[in-house]
């Protein structure tokens, strides 16, 4: 896994947040664009590019983008 | 005392009777006294079904219903029979902007063509005995709109337009054809497709009843419609939600 291409992925979930804005160390619950609807893209997101399963609860654990990737990761 | 929901002297068909809302009607229908005929893909868990039902004279038939030739197998092991219900469906979780023709083909396939192609084919065989009734297991999905469900929504939707259709060409012979639409419903459907037992369990206490349904809530109501004493009710779509919405 490339942290790169992963916030890039992560990234294009968002429609309208400058995707300039988001870096590894983003916090992004703290995006003005963050909703669930955007937590369900990101969950579809990992399955389809990554084939793991993250569940709601723990994305919003994750502070950063770094922290989610590092919990894809472990996956 | 009145036995109103009787099923004695019926041979009913239960499909996607492995697990869920499928095999909770099953079990019921064999306790109400029908012969009962159940179908599903595994056998392991159709096994188990019937271990649960009451009486001797049920059959399980094997069968994985989106090949035409396994219907028409189906079709032959069955006598003439008073009751189907079609149970067998699958779950779809994914936002509008996801949707790939292969989740469509895979969600359509299951929840609109094989309960069609299956009632196509007990028609032609004639294989449903004056009177008899048609249950369809839709989901209050279908006019009750949620994030990521429209393909699940939109299947649903249109097996209850089929079964309205479907009643007006079976009325003529005393058939009648009537859906039941659940809302959330404790089973594999609901927690395999991404959804976390956590945000459901949240979820479930916003119904006004306090929790989500039990196969077991269900499963009345469709005995009631395969009984007599609902020998009026035909194009009717049943809601049944706990309140929730």
């Amino acid at each position: 896994m490339n942290i790169q291409t992963f916030v890039k992925n992560f990234a294009e979930q968002f429609d309208d947040t400058d995707i300039r804005e988001i870096k590894k160390e983003t916090k992004f619950q703290e995006l003005e664009e963050w909703s669930s609807l955007i937590l369900i893209s990101i969950i579809a997101m990992i399955k389809t590019e990554y084939g793991k399963n993250v569940t709601g609860p723990e994305i919003r654990k994750c502070n950063t983008v770094k922290d989610l990737f590092d919990l894809v990761a472990s996956k | 005392m009145a036995n109103l929901f009787s099923l004695e002297n019926k041979d009913i068909l239960v499909t996607g009777a492995s697990s869920g809302i499928g095999r909770a009607i099953a079990v019921l229908c064999s306790q109400s006294g029908a012969t009962v005929y159940i179908t599903a893909r595994r056998e392991d868990k159709l096994d188990e079904t019937l271990s649960l039902m009451a009486g001797t004279s049920n059959k399980k038939i094997i069968a994985d219903l989106s090949k035409n030739e396994n219907i028409d197998d189906l079709i032959e092991q069955l006598p003439k029979i008073d009751g189907v219900v079609h149970c067998a469906g699958i779950g779809s979780r994914v936002l509008c902007k996801s949707v790939t023709r292969e989740e469509i083909d895979k969600v359509m396939g299951v929840n609109f063509i094989v309960p069609v192609m299956l009632q196509t084919t007990l028609l032609a065989k004639k294989k449903l005995n004056k009177g008899s009734s048609i249950v369809f297991i839709a989901s209050y999905g279908a006019n009750s709109p949620a994030i990521a469900n429209s393909i699940y929504s939109a299947s649903k939707g249109a097996i209850i337009s089929y079964a309205n259709c479907l009643a007006l060409e079976v009325a003529p012979r005393g058939i009648r054809v009537n859906c039941i639409s659940p809302a959330m419903v404790w089973t594999d459907l609901i927690v395999k497709d991404g959804i976390d037992a956590e945000t459901l369990k949240e979820d479930e206490k916003k119904y006004p009843l306090g929790r989500y349904g039990k196969p077991e809530d269900i499963a009345p109501l469709a005995v009631y419609l395969l009984s007599d004493s609902s020998s009026w009710m035909t194009t009717t779509n049943v809601k049944i939600t706990g309140g929730g919405s």
